[in-house]
């Protein structure tokens, strides 16, 4: 390496690099890998019918979340038709590999992004990769976390290393103080929204400045875990006392003798001085509105109380699949579902904003909601606060964690041209089933809305009576 | 592992940005554990107009659906093509229905390594070189790839490009990407040994039994 100032990126990579290619490439140590049924059964197949062995099962861990069941008083295996196939390869696999395996009734089974940072597995510091494109969430604990295919997969898991090529360096400095019914969804859906689903593609984003800082981890989370929707390599998140402060105690995280030893490393991970990035983005948070998307990519989303924009074509793919015309006014639109979950927007920070808005309330007639805590964790802690009762007493559904209807894989899904406000990540055409028509916002604009069954703009539920409260809310 | 290093054959447009993994082979296509059996359900939403109940009736409004659709090996298309989930099955379904080459303005940084992997060759072009592509492959020219001239050609059209040499190499040769690293295993062992010693606090990774 050379001696200059160094980014965050530049010291994980250089604490990592068994080997430098002539390209630029680097030949790097992978820590730590995670697998879900729905892709890591495939490479473990295939590595299986290679006749290779894994490098070190004791560095991965593996849960059962993308077509796990949801509904309450779930089966073991899946009631997705062919899910079973995926499920038991998973746990057969798991077992003769030697893997730790979070099965669907683990008491700590959750989607996989969401249960990385809760045992500890994501670490500041380390390199962690899942055959899954929100693996950059977990850069948000200052790990350099990446997705990767199924063939990259297969490598890390053979070889325990993979070879990256060189990535350019990209800073988002947020500055300013999130608005109160602003969150970091908002901020990710606005960034992308501006500069478009490709703008930060071959590139590392670091997050940094007084708006990243006063964020709790959780919505580090969710900034992050959008980086993909940008275009990024994957987005990262320097470690502070924030970090260090959750990350103790987990089931993977250091022993409590070695934890001074790693937090003394862990405090130089952050960008040098006088380091010059090949490119930087400020933003002013301070005027962000609540965000909503309009079309079928994240890069189509405007302030909610915005419009789409007038300069779609009208025959435009997108508008024709969301039924939606240049210039109408997203607020207001009529929506037929709700959906709260995903790696997105699952969190317990997330459960708890939502509850805040339902409690008392009740959804609007006609609107099926659903609310999926992201693990067994984030459940539990939310049934220990309440949290349950006041989603169901609004009339919400409290369902059973896993990835459930963020992504429609032939089991539960929305209805053709059902509109959805949803926590998700991806608006994408069929994302949520077939002609489902999605919209993306935060976990109090998805509450909100459900409430009033149309868009809303949450900056109005203070304002707006509570209608008699319900008896069953304590 | 295959081999890539010349090919010629017939092309399709998809004149459109954004086009993501999901589209490529929706989630509910994606039935086996394996890596074989997914052409069939390659852009399935687009391709047929059953495709939500499992159907297999041809959209006629599909390019793969129209002449010659069902030959095309080289598959032109806009910007950030293969966007979205990191699914390797969109590589797989693209390679078995007989795509060799996709040539687009940029694609998802995930497919893109995807494709190497696989036999298949992403060439990015500019967006007028796309633009001049597609009009001359509407007008019926197939379309050649290069690789070791690193050159795309299609009626009067001569495009140079260029793929990291990691790529290259990998597709030149039809190497394994794991047998080209596990050649380096002394190095990686070693590399492991120091490490434990100095990030001892990482090297945890029993799960408590109690769970
Ligand atoms: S919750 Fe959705 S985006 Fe997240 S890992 Fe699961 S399917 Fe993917």
């Amino acid at each position: 390496m050379t001696s200059g100032p160094a980014s965050l990126f530049d010291k994980i990579l250089a604490a990592h690099t068994i080997k430098r290619f002539e390209d630029q490439g680097t030949l790097v140590l992978i820590d730590r890998i995670l697998l879900h049924e729905r892709t890591g059964s495939v490479a473990l197949a295939s590595l299986e019918e290679d006749g290779r062995a894994l490098a070190a099962p004791e560095t991965v861990l593996a849960t059962i979340d993308h077509i796990a069941d949801n509904r309450p008083g779930r089966p073991a295996l899946s009631r997705m038709p062919g899910g079973e196939v995926f499920v038991e390869a998973m746990r057969q696999q798991s077992q003769r590999a030697g893997i730790t395996l979070y099965d669907v009734h683990d008491r700590d089974q959750g989607i996989v992004h969401v249960i990385a940072p809760e045992q500890g597995f994501a670490l500041p510091g380390v390199t962690i990769v899942c055959p899954d494109s929100h693996t950059c969430s977990l850069g948000a604990l200052g790990a350099l976390a990446w997705g990767i295919g199924t063939s990259e997969a297969e490598h890390a898991l053979a070889t325990r290393t993979l070879r990256i090529p060189a990535y350019k360096q990209m800073r988002i400095v947020l500055t300013g103080t999130l608005p109160e019914w602003s969150t970091a969804k908002d901020v990710i859906l606005a960034l992308i929204s501006r500069h478009s689903a490709r703008h930060a593609v071959g590139h590392v984003i670091e997050f940094a400045g007084p708006a990243v800082d006063d964020m709790p981890i959780e919505a580090r989370l969710t900034l992050c875990n959008m980086a993909v929707e940008f275009g990024a390599f994957t987005a990262m998140i320097a470690p502070d006392e924030k970090t260090f402060d959750y990350v103790e105690g987990r089931t993977f995280s250091p022993e409590p003798a070695q934890i001074a030893e790693a937090r003394m490393w862990w405090k130089t991970l952050r960008t040098d001085a006088g380091y010059t990035f090949d490119q930087e983005i400020r933003f002013d948070v301070t005027n962000l509105a609540p965000m909503v998307s309009w079309g079928t990519s994240p890069e189509h989303a405007v302030p909610v109380d915005g419009t789409v924009p007038e300069d779609i074509p009208d025959d435009s793919r997108a508008l024709d699949y969301m039924a939606l015309r240049p210039g109408q006014p997203l607020a207001g639109l009529k929506v037929d579902t709700a959906f709260i979950g995903s790696c997105t927007n699952s969190r317990l920070s997330d459960l708890r904003r939502a509850a805040g808005i339902l409690r008392g309330r009740r959804v609007a007639p006609g609107v099926k909601a659903i609310c999926v805590p992201g693990s067994n964790a984030v459940k539990r802690a939310a049934e220990e606060e309440g949290l349950d009762r006041i989603f169901t007493a609004a009339g919400f559904e409290w369902q059973e964690p896993g990835c459930a209807m963020c992504f429609y894989a032939g089991g539960a899904s929305f209805g053709e041209r059902d509109r959805v406000i949803s926590s998700t990540n991806r608006n994408f055409e069929g994302r949520q089933g077939p002609g489902a028509r999605t919209h993306i916002a935060s976990p109090e604009t998805v509450a909100w809305s459900a409430v009033q069954g149309r868009i809303s703009d949450v900056r109005n539920w203070a304002k707006t009576p509570v209608r008699p409260p319900d008896e069953r809310v304590s | 592992m295959s081999e890539f290093r010349k090919h010629k054959g017939r092309a399709v447009v998809m004149a459109q940005d954004n086009i993501s993994t999901d589209q490529i082979i929706p989630s509910r296509e994606m039935k086996r554990v394996s890596k074989i059996g997914l052409g069939d359900g390659l852009f399935a939403n687009l391709r047929y107009i059953d495709a939500a109940k499992g159907g297999r009736t041809p959209d006629p409004d599909f390019v793969l659906n129209q002449r010659d659709g069902e030959s095309a090996s080289v598959l032109v298309a806009g910007a950030n093509f293969g966007c979205g989930s990191s699914r390797e099955h969109a590589v797989w379904a693209l390679k078995e229905f007989g795509f060799r080459v996709i040539a687009a303005e940029s694609f998802g940084t995930i497919f893109f390594n995807n494709c190497a992997a696989n036999g298949v060759l992403p060439v990015v072009l500019t967006p007028e070189e796309v633009s001049a592509l597609m009009e001359t492959v509407l007008a019926g020219s197939h379309v050649k790839a290069d690789l070791e001239a690193q050159r795309l050609m299609a009626g009067d059209l001569d495009f140079s490009f260029t793929l990291p040499p990691a790529q290259r190499e990998m597709l030149l040769k039809g190497l394994s990407a794991i047998d080209v690293t596990l050649a380096d295993k002394p190095l990686i062992d070693l590399f492991v040994a120091q490490d434990q010693k100095l990030r001892g606090w990482l090297y945890k990774t029993e799960r408590p039994s109690n769970g």
